[in-house]
């Protein structure tokens, strides 16, 4: 017993000399820290985005040998207009995955609701705007009462959503509602929201406010760290971060404001280029979606749920309320997904969002380093994994020519969801 | 507050669950700057007990006086509003959020122009709370939970408590499933806890934690409190006794048809 008291006291004298130091964040203060710290927590299972890069670089690689033409500048806008519907709707799945949760009907609701913007637009004269409005709204709607038979009625979104699948296939054929089973879309506009383009000069002076404004974010971020006494991101890190954003940028902008017209089109005054407005919807997206997850009280009480949904509720968070808004949001994406797939098929016709569009959207989600089992993701994640599904589905349908292609194009696809959903489980394994 | 008035004060406390008498009157108080241990054996009545301070459960008679004055506690708000924090024994910490975020959770500071969640404020506050119980253990308070170690875990539950001004504190179990050394850690973050001027109440079922870090002790026996004791009167095996028979010597229960 007095060897016990003698210990505590030389513990205890110890302490008093040494005061415990007021801990902050652990932040590396050099570039080789900060580098090396990253590596660190890659090897502990923090991925994050390394699969869905290497991916990319693999497949176009590959592609890019495989055929001559798959890295031309055509091609390249090609891609990346092809995976914005994905991106978008993989946008909402990842509010719904970060709870843990998943939500099949997403593709079927959204070429509904973009059914219904379409029928807007088409049968009643309505403007764009309203036919946008009218689609996300009908999402929202549909997301409500979705998130409400999970939240409330608690029953497994699994069985909900499915039930929504085919419940909407026939709510689309009703809101068609023609013979010629589909509504053309004619509105300049909504055709515009998969094939319009910027200015070229818009591009970059979208690009160069981008970079300013992310800069400008940060150091206000790290001035208010400094005030506290906290440790802060060291400036050079930040300057490297912002240079490798304007120079994947800068060589984006680039690609996209090469001119495909051909001789003829360029002399009477036709031009083909500049940046996707897809592109610029997926832009701000993100940026409104990353700070509602980030930044907001509301993103963190997603996560937390996510996380631990007894210690949020013994928090005080309302978690009804959170789950059945992440239906609304992605049902709501969803819709605006299914109107831009609609500006591609000039339409929508009965059967669109069914198939494997849902899946695929989960697999960019997860390709891009969100988790199956809720509690991690980023809204950045969906449009990794959007990309690298482009690339692929783009490099598998030309590669792949003959009676059979579309057979292995599926198996493939499938392939690919499994493999990242592997990656994830086994990610998730490496942190534990 | 000097420690003459406890902090919290129950009298004849009861709590029934169809016809089963849990707590048959149960006198109770904590102190502040005090920690008293709550022991008993299971089906004692401590979970409820702590239930009903908590507002988890409406108690069903009794006195429930809080820094001198009678409350109605009819929820787990109401009692967390008068600063009553129970620390469960699965600690509720969210894995995928890293410290910070979890001591801040449902309360996160927003920056007063822009509404958004005040970080550096929120970080600074965690590690100002983590230095006054002079916690050492953490390396940074922006570590995912699902890194730290048992005792790590319930020292980020245990300082929460801290951040939040708490009066009384319950902490149920904390060293349960903690070796040797953490147990000492977090032991000596109870005794800080209540230097801070808390009432710590310790639930615990391992009497040479009760003897170490309490100053009073209080023993539950079949839905009655055998006695709330000095822990400087007491030795193991009157504590042990008292749990097991509800008396030892002249301290507990009178026995059943030995009326004074």
């Amino acid at each position: 017993m007095s060897t016990d008291t003698n210990t505590r006291d030389v513990v205890a004298e110890h302490e008093a000399a040494n005061p415990a130091a007021n801990v902050t964040a652990l932040i590396p203060q050099t570039l080789g820290g900060t580098f090396r710290s990253y590596l660190r927590s890659v090897r502990g299972g923090e991925t994050g985005s390394v699969p869905a890069v290497v991916g990319a670089l693999i497949l176009m690689v590959i592609f890019g040998v495989a055929q001559g033409n798959f890295l031309s500048s055509s091609n390249i806008v090609a891609i990346v207009q092809q995976s914005a519907p994905t991106t978008i709707m993989a946008m909402g799945l990842v509010f719904v995955l970060l709870l843990g949760e998943i939500d099949l009907s997403a593709g079927v609701v959204g070429s509904t609701a973009a059914a219904f913007g379409a029928v807007l637009s088409v049968k009643h004269g309505m403007p764009w705007y309203v036919a946008i409005l009218g689609s996300a709204a009908f999402g929202g709607v549909v997301g409500l009462f979705l998130g409400w038979l999970r939240a409330k009625l608690a029953i497994p979104s699994f069985v909900v959503t499915l039930s929504a699948f085919i419940a909407f296939q026939g709510v689309q054929i009703l809101v068609i509602n023609s013979k010629s089973n589909g509504v053309q879309v004619s509105d300049q506009i909504l055709h515009d929201l998969y094939f319009g383009r910027l200015a070229p000069d818009a591009g970059w002076i979208l690009l160069v406010a981008g970079v300013a404004l992310y800069m400008l974010v940060k150091l206000v971020q790290n001035a208010a760290r400094r005030r506290k006494g906290l440790a802060a991101v060291p400036l050079a890190v930040l300057g490297l971060r912002a240079l490798a954003i304007a120079v994947f940028g800068g060589v984006f902008v680039y690609l996209m404001n090469i001119d495909q017209s051909v001789a003829w089109q360029q002399r009477a005054g036709i031009h083909q280029q500049g940046v996707p407005w897809s592109s610029v919807i997926i832009l701000g997206l993100l940026v409104v979606l990353g700070f509602t997850l980030t930044k907001t009280r509301y993103g963190r009480h997603v996560f937390a749920v996510g996380g631990n949904e007894e210690a949020a509720r013994r928090a005080g968070i309302r978690v009804m309320s959170i789950r059945t808004s992440v239906f609304v949001l992605c049902s709501a994406l969803a819709a605006l997904s299914g109107l831009i797939l609609a500006g591609q098929l000039g339409g929508v016709s009965t059967g669109d969002g069914a198939g494997n569009t849902l899946l695929l959207a989960v697999a960019a989600a997860v390709i891009g380093g969100t988790s199956l089992m809720g509690g991690r993701g980023r809204v950045v994640d969906a449009i990794l994994g959007g990309v690298v599904l482009a690339i692929l589905q783009n490099g598998i349908s030309d590669l792949l020519q003959g009676n059979n292609a579309s057979a292995y194009e599926l198996i493939i696809e499938g392939a690919v969801l499994l493999l990242a959903a592997a990656v994830d489980s086994v990610s998730r394994r490496a942190r534990r | 507050m000097t420690s003459d008035n406890p902090v919290l004060k129950l009298r004849g406390i009861t709590k029934s669950f169809g016809p089963v008498e849990v707590l048959k009157g149960v006198d109770f108080e904590a102190r502040a700057g005090e920690v008293t241990a709550l022991v008993g054996d299971n089906g004692a009545g401590k979970s409820t007990l702590v239930k009903c301070i908590g507002g988890s459960y409406s108690v069903d008679g009794g006195e429930y006086l809080f820094e001198g004055g009678p409350v109605t506690v009819k929820g787990p708000r109401d009692a967390s509003a008068l600063g009553i924090e129970i620390v469960y024994q699965d600690l509720a910490l969210c894995d995928n959020l890293d410290i910070v975020q979890n001591m801040f959770l449902g309360r996160e500071s927003l920056n007063r122009r822009t509404r958004t969640l005040d970080e550096a404020d929120m970080e600074h506050q965690a590690g100002q709370a983590l230095a006054a119980l002079s916690v050492r253990t953490v390396k940074s308070v922006r570590q995912k939970v699902s890194s730290l170690s048992g005792g790590q875990r319930q020292t980020v539950a245990i300082a929460k408590t801290v951040l939040w001004n708490s009066k009384v504190v319950i902490l149920d179990e904390p060293t349960a499933a903690l070796g040797v050394a953490q147990t000492a850690q977090v032991l000596d973050l109870v005794r800080r806890l209540a230097d801070q001027g808390m009432a710590v109440i310790l639930i615990s079922h391992n009497m040479l934690d009760v003897l170490k870090v309490s100053d009073s002790v209080a023993a539950l026996y079949l839905g009655r409190m055998a006695a709330q004791v000095r822990t400087s009167e007491l030795n193991q095996t009157q504590i042990v006794e008292l749990i097991t028979a509800g008396r030892s010597g002249s301290l507990g229960l009178i026995p059943e048809g030995a009326a004074a």
